[in-house]
């Protein structure tokens, strides 16, 4: 039996000015195909060149959307009618694309027009073809295995050129992800980063290679990805990002990408995200295991939604303490570029409201849900964090004295520095050494006439050690050390102290013919 | 081809424009045969900034379809403003056209209303043809001109 299809009245004149037709199918996108095979003329106006239905064109099975149902698949009986509704949409010419650069359009609205311009649409992520920029030849070829998606296609690609995404690191995240979105050709890549290529970092961070060690992370990650793409602008930042110059750096990007490895940072990005209303690709690692998620949408939950509060310092310890495979990071920085996509190209499903768990040992994927929380200080009905705060001492990090960092003095009598611990050895003093890392640490290095007690297996082995003898405790760094100085005092030892820097400065410091990690 | 408005059309769709700079305006037009005889401002629901984008929502379109077959007219066309910009279509207004319509924009700039235009799709969509707008002489259809704000 039959079905009618209500024609509006522009397209009437491509069916003999009926204002309804009927057509046979089982399916919505049946019935339409019917319909264009009968009325040839109605195709170029109800499909786009993808052979989509164009965007502008809604179809209503009876009173209902058929996006709402299943879209072109939506099953039809008898007696439903189907109707083309238009959408009625255009606007006058704008110079602004979302990445604030200007395309050629020939028309120029006022200073004045553009700034409002770009407070009006500071959210929107999705804007009209004609604002966006064209594709060069060599362009159409470097892209052709996007363009023959139609997912992607033409609109998909141009609207990528005229994104940006700010990168924060150019470490074992921002590597891939820098990479990957140069790769696709995003417009602008931006990139904050203050540190120096190290070797412990090649083993993870693939912009960078053994020839770049020494060099700015910057320089050699613009190298990279200009030499991987010439079309990106690269923008780079060489600061820590802070709460004085998040907003100011995050002002004019699309998408942040946060590639930190510490809490505050983390907490100072999604923060700033809310804050500007822009989306954060959120990705992190530790060890064997990945997280990613998208926080910071308008409608979806923030990084605060999930963790309101950061944990103690030092519980949760820093890639750099804990280690890290050096796969993982390829695989979460991808997922975080991967993101980023979908959300400047409207594409897909994003992890909007989807914490996504990697287990690199079990090879397995987890996902939470999560939900916005009205309660959230930031992104909540009643945000009570309408700036940004100082997160080392949300996060209770005592930032180093600056004089400790330029001296290399100790800051109190509980630490002593490799320097001072070399002149008491060379004294003939006996200070009982506690290497308190992890047994393969100590098979990199050590501090000769150290005993390695893991901060682990401390509470249960601290009766071995001396109580009438001076103790310095160490490990990589002085985090977990710092932690054994604070147990050991609690269990009565009267006299122990931790060593500044931990084994790298030692290396640095006294005895650098040892390898670092 | 041309377009003819009807006395007090020009001055409904100028006044829509004023009223809502620096936002876009937009409405619908009716008539029969190539003149206007009435307008009927729409909501402007774009969600992607109404100082550069207009929308007309699926259900008020259908309601200016339902209201032209009351008003025993068609539905002729849609007209919106382009806030301190020229009265000419963007790349954006094509790729959103639908052909036999007449498109009427209206320049307003710093809130004043300018230039007015018209314009129709190409059939194959790849451009629009600007058409003249004549204005109905005062004394021509006296009882005929009505413009309808809803």
């Amino acid at each position: 039996m039959p079905n009618t299809i209500n024609i509006p009245t522009p397209l009437r004149p491509f069916t003999d000015k009926k204002e309804s037709v009927e057509v046979s199918g089982a399916t919505v996108g049946e019935l339409l195909a019917d319909l264009t095979t009968r009325y040839e003329g109605l195709r170029r106006h109800l499909y786009a060149d993808n052979g989509r239905l164009r965007n502008f064109v809604n179809v209503y099975l009876n009173d209902e959307d058929i996006r709402y149902l299943q879209r072109e698949q939506t099953p039809v009986k008898a007696g439903d009618t189907l109707s083309i509704v238009p959408s009625v949409a255009g606007g006058a010419p704008t110079t602004a694309t979302p990445a604030g650069r200007d395309v050629d359009s020939g028309l120029h609205p006022s200073t004045d027009a553009r700034g409002a311009l770009s407070d009006v649409e500071g959210q929107t992520r999705l804007t009209g073809a004609d604002e966006l920029p064209n594709l060069s030849p060599e362009e159409i070829q470097r892209y052709s295995r996007h363009l023959i998606m139609p997912e992607m296609g033409m609109d998909g690609q141009r609207r990528l050129k005229a994104s940006s995404v700010l990168c924060i690191g150019a470490g074992g995240l921002g590597s891939p992800a820098a990479m990957y979105l140069a790769a696709a050709g995003i417009g602008r890549l931006g990139i904050v980063d203050f540190d120096v290529v190290d070797y412990s970092n090649l083993q993870r961070q693939l912009l960078h290679t053994t020839n770049d060690v020494g060099r700015t992370k910057l320089e050699s990650a613009r190298d990279k990805v200009v030499a991987l793409n010439p079309h990106v602008q690269v923008d780079t930042y060489e600061e820590a990002l802070s709460s004085e110059n998040a907003m100011r750096l995050f002002k004019g990007y699309d998408v942040i990408l946060d590639g930190t490895d510490n809490f505050p940072t983390r907490y100072l990005v999604n923060d700033a995200c809310v804050l500007s209303g822009i989306p954060n690709a959120y990705g992190s690692i530790f060890r064997f295991e990945g997280q990613a998620s998208v926080f910071a949408t308008k409608e979806g939950p923030c990084y605060r939604c999930l963790y309101p509060e950061p944990p103690p310092p030092g519980l949760v310890p820093s890639c750099a303490e804990g280690g890290v495979l050096g796969v993982l990071p390829g695989v979460i920085g991808v997922i975080q570029a991967t993101e980023s996509i979908k959300l400047l190209t409207g594409i897909g499903e994003p992890l909007i409201g989807r914490f996504l768990i990697y287990d690199a040992l079990k090879m397995r994927f987890r996902e939470l849900k999560l939900k916005k929380d009205p309660e959230c200080p930031v992104c909540g009905t009643n945000p009570t964090v309408t700036k940004l705060i100082d997160y080392e001492q949300f996060c209770g990090v005592r930032p180093e004295p600056q004089q400790a960092q330029t001296t290399g003095a100790a800051v109190n009598e509980w630490e002593i520095t490799p320097v001072d611990l070399k002149k008491k050895l060379d004294a003939g003093e006996t200070p009982f050494i506690l290497d308190v890392r992890e047994p393969n640490e100590y098979q990199i290095n050590r501090i000769p006439g150290s005993t390695l007690i893991p901060l682990g297996d401390l509470p249960r082995r601290y009766q071995e050690l001396p109580r009438d003898r001076e103790i310095v405790a160490h490990c990589k760094m002085g985090g977990r050390s710092a932690k054994a100085q604070d147990f050991l005092k609690s269990v009565g030892f009267p006299n122990v102290k931790n060593l500044k820097g931990g084994i790298l400065e030692w290396i640095d410091k006294v005895d650098p013919s040892q390898p670092k990690y | 081809m041309a377009l003819s408005l009807q006395p007090g059309i020009a001055d409904a769709i100028r006044a829509h424009g004023t009223e809502t700079y620096p936002n876009e305006c937009c409405g619908a037009l009716y008539g029969r045969d190539g003149v206007v005889t009435a307008t009927h401002a729409l909501p402007n629901t774009t969600e992607e900034g109404p100082r550069r984008r207009f929308l007309v929502r699926p259900q008020d379109y259908r309601d200016a379809e339902k209201r032209a077959t009351e008003l025993e007219v068609d539905l002729l066309g849609f007209y919106h403003s382009h806030p301190d910009h020229p009265a000419r279509p963007s790349q954006y207004d094509l790729d959103h056209a639908w052909p036999f319509f007449s498109y009427i924009i209206v320049a307003v700039r710093a809130g004043t209303p300018e230039d007015m235009t018209s314009w129709r799709l190409r059939e194959d969509r790849s451009a629009f043809d600007e058409e003249r707008l004549t204005y109905a002489e005062h004394n021509q259809h006296p009882d005929t001109a009505s413009s309808v704000h809803g």
